[in-house]
């Protein structure tokens, strides 16, 4: 799909859905115990005074990613 | 008595007020240890129910079962290996899929588990609700609202697990959540051979160890091939093949297909229990607009400098009248004590080993108190995480984490912090090599202690550009902090840093109770701890400064001296004339004979000796006595100095007569000071840091710390006093 992104490059406040996640071992179990699983709807509320991490709304709560991290997930617009 | 003792686990998510709902369960009848093999903390309290007595764990606060982490890993154990009667999983209820992601797979060991609906409070003020009793029904375990902080749902909490453990009578009946077409064959085929060969029989349920498997669980795999070396092999080519096929048809691992499904399974439960306001859902929530200004760009860094300058000079300045007012007490007890007892060693052994060395102790604690109390407050509100976001991408250049910024600064990153509390700080760090790199380079920041030395050396070779030395000096500690945590994570701190997916919890008030039992805790600990150890220390450099003592003729030597000097000052006094050069004879005769017998000690000789040693950095017996003393407690230098340079007591606080000996004091030139400066920052941290390193992570560490810290500030000091010699 060309609408995919990867979570780096999203842009803040748009609402994304998770097309997929590219990250294994411990850093894609720490990802998915998150619930950051194919699916789900994430929202980048905000960037760090240096851009990085990144802080990320899924429905009931905030959590922060590095951007090499969020190079491992790959998003789309959710509408 | 008769009455049997059930165990009750705690578990939940990291920031779910696990901690809270225990200290309601169990008021103040707690007490911290560790899980055997990690330094993690295990803490465990009593409850009442009716008649029946309850031992209640804390369990680490994870996110998973699997056994990435230390905490994961002993959560794990301690339900598999000690069996509790009930475990009862504390969920934030606002956030109730990602919680029930732990509490499906405690279920899918099989051990009896109560859902602890915590927050609801929060819930419903968002205009949120859940239904409890559907949700008993569709997960099958008992789950009860609770607010924590005000121990609402404590009575039905116990209640709740009490009837579930007599209701199951020890016995586990695991959940089975289908994972799709898969992998269910395989995990059926699975169970039958882990079955068939007995492997953790009796301990898991079969269907589990086949999971893990799949997840690709090392710990479990070994304990598979222990079991039988034949069966061990088949699963783990049942799970080989699996993996294949699934990269192959579908480019994804069974890890991520597990976790896919168990959040499916959730979904479906939390779709059913969980109902959303029809409009609220887009509001900001207050949490979200306090971080629109706590992390913007510019505001945040701003609002974070002011919070972490507020710390410290509350911890610093507040903390400054108790200890000081302790210190007080034992210098008080010292000179009533000595002028209670005859001169002799065990008054010296009183005074100067044992009242000297608790009181050092005993002073740092009204400083760990108030920096305790105040940091709980800071990480309880959720501030601490946001630290961590902001300062995370300037931390990580030098291998550490965001948090590491606490650690640091308590330690003295402005100068005249603590090492101690800064050491024990880094608890609040959840990745184990960013904690150990931050511990270990915490104690190059300028410390209180620290200050009086650097000033002393200010004063006598840059006089007037104290101010500027001293900036220098933080800065230098900074760097060379920031410098060789990069240089230990690359060598012998090795390895990928931990990720950052951390989550941003809304922010929360946190409550009087839980602040001052933390505070507590972490102070006991310490006392405790250090007051044996750190007794034994200074008892043994004491016993190196005085013994082997002067021998009799040269001691007599000395008193002859001071003596004349006296019977000098008798008889001008007799004459009606007050001479000052006279009685300062008596005090120089006095101080001679401290430096002749501390020259003469074990210490003064090993400085003797060490010379050879220490002369490409300039240090001369004086300073190297001096530096030893320093391993003890960093205030020694001063004093130890001044004994070393005949002068009696040095007060630490107005160090000008040392100043001045040192400036004129050939054999020791101004780039020798430059390179003892380099060496103070640098060394061995006190014993007293050193304990409390090896509380945070093992003596093997503290040791190292001592011995790597001490080898870098002397070969920076050579390289400085060579570089300087030069260069002048």
């Amino acid at each position: 799909m060309d609408s995919c992104l990867t979570l780096r490059r999203a842009q803040v406040n748009r609402k994304l859905r998770i097309c997929s996640i590219g990250a294994q071992g411990e850093l894609g179990r720490r990802i998915r115990d998150m619930g950051l699983i194919p699916g789900a709807e994430v929202t980048v509320v905000g960037k760090a005074p240096l851009k990085d991490p990144v802080a990320l709304r899924l429905r009931d709560f905030t959590l922060t990613l590095r951007n090499s991290e969020a190079d491992h997930i790959v998003v789309e617009e959710a509408e | 008595m008769s009455e049997p003792r059930l165990t009750i686990g705690l578990a939940g998510n990291p920031n779910c007020g696990k901690t809270t709902l225990f200290n309601a369960l169990t008021g103040s009848h707690q007490h911290v240890g560790n899980w055997p093999g990690v330094t993690v903390e295990k803490k465990m309290g009593h409850a009442r129910h009716g008649e029946l007595e309850l031992d209640v764990v804390d369990l680490p606060g994870t996110y998973s079962l699997t056994a990435y982490s230390e905490e994961e890993k002993a959560a794990r154990r301690f339900l598999i290996e000690d069996r509790p009667a009930a475990v009862v999983d504390v969920l934030t209820a606002d956030a109730l899929e990602r919680n029930l992601y732990l509490a499906v797979q405690i279920m899918e060991l099989g051990v009896p588990v109560v859902l602890a609906l915590n927050m609801m409070d929060e819930v419903r003020k968002r205009g949120k609700d859940i239904d409890t009793g559907l949700l008993t029904r569709l997960t099958g375990c008992p789950a009860v609202e609770t607010v924590a902080r005000q121990g609402k749902g404590r009575r039905e909490i116990l209640e709740a697990a009490v009837n579930l453990a007599s209701e199951r009578a020890g016995a586990w009946i695991p959940l089975r959540i289908s994972y799709g077409p898969d992998l269910d064959p395989v995990l059926d085929e699975m169970e039958a051979i882990v079955e068939a060969n007995g492997i953790m029989a009796g301990k898991v349920p079969p269907r589990w160890v086949g999971l893990k498997y799949l997840e690709g669980d090392p710990g479990i795999m070994r304990r598979g091939r222990e079991a039988s070396d034949q069966a061990g092999e088949k699963l783990e080519k049942l799970t080989a093949k699996v993996a294949a096929h699934l990269k192959k048809t579908l480019g994804t691992t069974p890890d991520a297909i597990i976790a896919d499904y168990r959040y499916g399974y959730i979904a479906g439960i939390a779709r059913q229990v969980v109902r959303y306001p029809a409009v609220d859902q887009e509001r900001l929530r207050l949490s979200d607009h306090m971080d629109r200004v706590l992390t913007h760009q510019l505001a945040g860094p701003l609002v974070m400098a002011l919070v972490i300058y507020l710390l410290y000079i509350l911890t610093f300045a507040v903390g400054k009248v108790p200890m000081e007012a302790v210190q007080a007490a034992f210098a008080w007890l010292g000179k009533t004590l000595e002028a209670a007892m005859p001169e002799g060693q065990l008054r010296s052994l009183l005074v100067s080993g044992v009242i000297a060395g608790v009181g050092g102790v005993l002073g740092f604690v009204p400083l760990i108190m108030i920096m305790f109390f105040l940091l709980s407050a800071l990480e309880d509100t959720g501030y601490v995480a946001r630290m961590a976001y902001m300062l995370d991408r300037v931390f990580r250049i030098f291998g550490l984490h965001g948090t590491s910024v606490l650690p640091f600064i308590v330690s003295g990153g402005i100068a005249g912090g603590c090492a101690v509390p800064g050491v024990m700080a880094t608890r609040a760090l959840r990745s184990p090599k960013e904690k150990l790199a931050t511990l270990l380079t915490a104690p190059f920041m300028t410390c209180g202690a620290k200050v009086p030395v650097f000033l002393m050396l200010a004063a006598a070779f840059f006089p007037g550009k104290e101010a500027a030395v001293m900036s220098a000096v933080t800065l230098a500690a900074w760097v060379a902090a920031l410098c060789v945590a990069k240089l230990l994570r690359s060598t012998v701190v090795k390895g990928e840093s931990t990720p950052f997916v951390m989550e941003l919890p809304p922010y929360r008030m946190p409550t009087l109770r839980g602040l001052c039992i933390h505070t507590w805790e972490r102070s006991w600990e310490y006392m405790r701890k250090a007051g044996t150890i750190i007794l034994a220390i200074s008892v043994l450099i004491w016993a190196a400064m005085t013994f082997p003592q002067l021998p009799q003729e040269r001691a007599a030597a000395f008193d002859q001296r001071a003596e004349a000097a006296q019977a000098q000052v008798e008889e001008a006094k007799a004459q009606g004339l007050e001479s000052a050069a006279l009685e300062d004879a008596v005090k120089a005769a006095e101080a001679a004979k401290s430096e002749e017998a501390l020259r003469n000690s074990f210490a003064g000789r090993a400085g003797v000796a060490l010379e050879g040693l220490t002369a490409p950095a300039g240090f001369n017996w004086r300073v190297n006595i001096a530096l030893l003393g320093g391993f003890a407690a960093k205030e020694v230098i001063v004093s130890t100095l001044g004994t070393a340079y005949s002068l009696g007591e040095v007060d630490t606080k107005d160090a000008a007569p040392l100043s001045e000996m040192l400036a004129r004091d050939e054999s020791f030139p101004r780039a020798a000071g430059i390179a003892l400066i380099a060496f103070v920052i640098l060394y061995a941290p006190c014993s007293v840091t050193i304990v409390a390193m090896a509380k945070e992570a093992g003596w093997r560490w503290a040791l190292f710390s001592m011995g790597f810290n001490t080898a870098l500030a002397y070969v920076a000091a050579v390289v400085i006093f060579q570089a300087a010699r030069l260069l002048a």
